[in-house]
């Protein structure tokens, strides 16, 4: 059977030569974690399913040192490695595959030009191009928006880009079914409400767009404890959790994730 | 005396480059037909669409089909185990055929494509799969399976919405629809076992 996978994420600052992994607090306050290709090669050894990396520097060497992070974890790291954060063309794509990466993560440039989606699976295969939506909580109806019945009252979700410093204005669960449509592989689904908040993932977005689409939904932003894994496979369609600060700052392991998730009837790799 | 990998203009080969590398077999990455010759074991990776695969790997067949009947070991790798069937209801281009049967879709009943790690039932007990049990995960990414029209050569096969075929095993010839390259410690088990059988 399938396994619910855990997936650590890794938000790299490149404007260092090593590259290093930092957190934010809801898409703010910075907070120093370690070393890319050493982190991910713990995870790795932790049981990890999948690392990704995401780019979160603006600086004019991130894709060389994006590509010395991925080809120093790719010697040592054999499991799935996804790579985003200013990802805008095929020729991005290939750069980062040649450094040894699986997939990419997009996000900003999808949204302002929808046919990257279908550039990248047809060069790549759909399996390739992760279409990463990052989701804020609207209130009210919205109009002509997917509303979802949330706990704080009805609601929309607004898709934000540029590492959430704008709002696009489009819906994100729609955003979801037409990156589906248009050849996503899968979708990172982030709550910027609660990423690194440690609240637990939001059920109700997770759930709404698990129920929309027919690929493999990552849930992702909140996850402070194992039991916050176990309530979005439990309550939505979610494949897979990424989680960042529970595992950087050592408060558990990938593996304890597992059992912790495998001894609650969770189907996990162990 | 090394691996070879078909390099032929599709997709992502750094990782299975870097696995084999990192078990020691020597990899290279050949992308001319006449120099896939004088190799222990031939590796034919693929992603991306059955039709794609198939136009771009056409001009190694010959070399390919030499090497199966001088008995080099080829190992198949998710696309590169459908184009070794007939056909697939993906695309029109035909296969290599050196297997009877077709590739086809996935159940509508689950998520297309499969992504992610599977575990394995076992059918048969082969060389290739030595030291590997029914509770070990692989990772799977494919929206297509291969349906052999001689069930025997299937030597593992993995549940996802129905049973489907992961692994084939038949003299010189195996293939799998998972990805050992990115499967952990149990997937470099599978190439190491690959690369010890070719040098045999």
């Amino acid at each position: 059977m399938l396994a619910k996978r855990i997936i650590p994420c890794l938000d790299c600052d490149l404007a260092v030569p090593q590259g290093r992994v930092v957190k934010g607090i809801e898409f703010k306050e910075i907070r120093y974690a370690g070393v890319p290709w050493e982190l991910a090669t713990r995870y790795y050894e932790e049981g990890a399913d999948e690392i990704v990396f995401l780019d979160i520097t603006a600086s004019s060497e991130r894709r060389e040192t994006m590509k010395n992070v991925i080809r120093a974890t790719a010697k040592n790291v054999f499991i799935p490695l996804a790579v985003g954060g200013g990802i805008r063309a095929v020729e991005d794509v290939r750069a980062v595959f040649q450094a040894g990466a699986d997939k990419v993560t997009v996000n900003t440039a999808a949204l302002k030009r929808p046919d990257l989606i279908s550039e990248i699976a047809g060069e790549y295969g759909s399996q390739a191009c992760v279409v990463a939506i990052d989701a804020k909580r609207r209130d009210g109806p919205g109009e002509g928006k997917i509303s979802v019945s949330t706990p704080e009252g009805d609601s929309w979700f607004e898709a934000s880009f540029y590492g959430g410093r704008e709002f696009s204005g489009v819906d994100a669960i729609a955003w979801a079914m037409e990156a589906e449509r248009l050849g996503a592989g899968e979708i990172l689904l982030t709550s910027m409400d609660r990423d690194g908040t440690y609240d637990g993932f939001d059920i109700p977005l997770t759930d709404a767009v698990s129920r929309r689409v027919r690929i493999p939904v990552i849930a992702s932003g909140g996850c402070g404890n194992p039991d916050h894994i176990l309530e979005v496979f439990s309550k939505t369609g979610a494949s897979a959790a990424l989680a960042a600060s529970i595992f950087h700052y050592g408060e558990w392991g990938v593996g304890e994730v597992k059992s912790h998730l495998a001894e609650r009837g969770i189907n996990v790799r162990i | 005396m090394t691996i070879a990998v078909v390099d032929y203009g599709v997709g992502n080969l750094f990782s299975i480059y870097n696995a084999l590398e990192h078990i020691m077999a020597g990899p290279e990455l050949i992308t001319e037909p006449e120099d896939l010759r004088g190799f222990d074991g031939i590796v034919v990776p693929g992603v991306g669409s059955f039709g794609r695969c198939m136009r771009r790997l056409a001009r190694f067949e010959p070399a390919l089909r030499s090497a199966l009947e001088e008995g080099t070991q080829i190992l198949g790798i998710c696309v590169g185990m459908q184009v070794l069937f007939e056909g697939s209801e993906e695309s029109p281009e035909e296969g290599l055929g050196w297997i009877d049967g077709k590739v086809v879709r996935l159940p509508a009943s689950v998520l297309v494509p499969q992504i992610g790690w599977n575990t394995l039932s076992i059918k048969r007990d082969v060389e290739i799969l030595e030291g590997i049990s029914d509770d070990d995960f692989f990772y799977f990414v494919h929206s297509y399976h291969c349906v052999p029209a001689d069930p025997s050569v299937i030597a593992a096969t993995t549940e996802y919405g129905q049973e489907v075929a992961a692994a084939i095993s038949e003299e010189n010839l195996f293939a799998v629809q998972f990805h050992p390259e990115k499967s952990g410690e149990k997937g470099l088990s599978i190439l190491e076992n690959f690369v010890r059988l070719s040098r045999c």
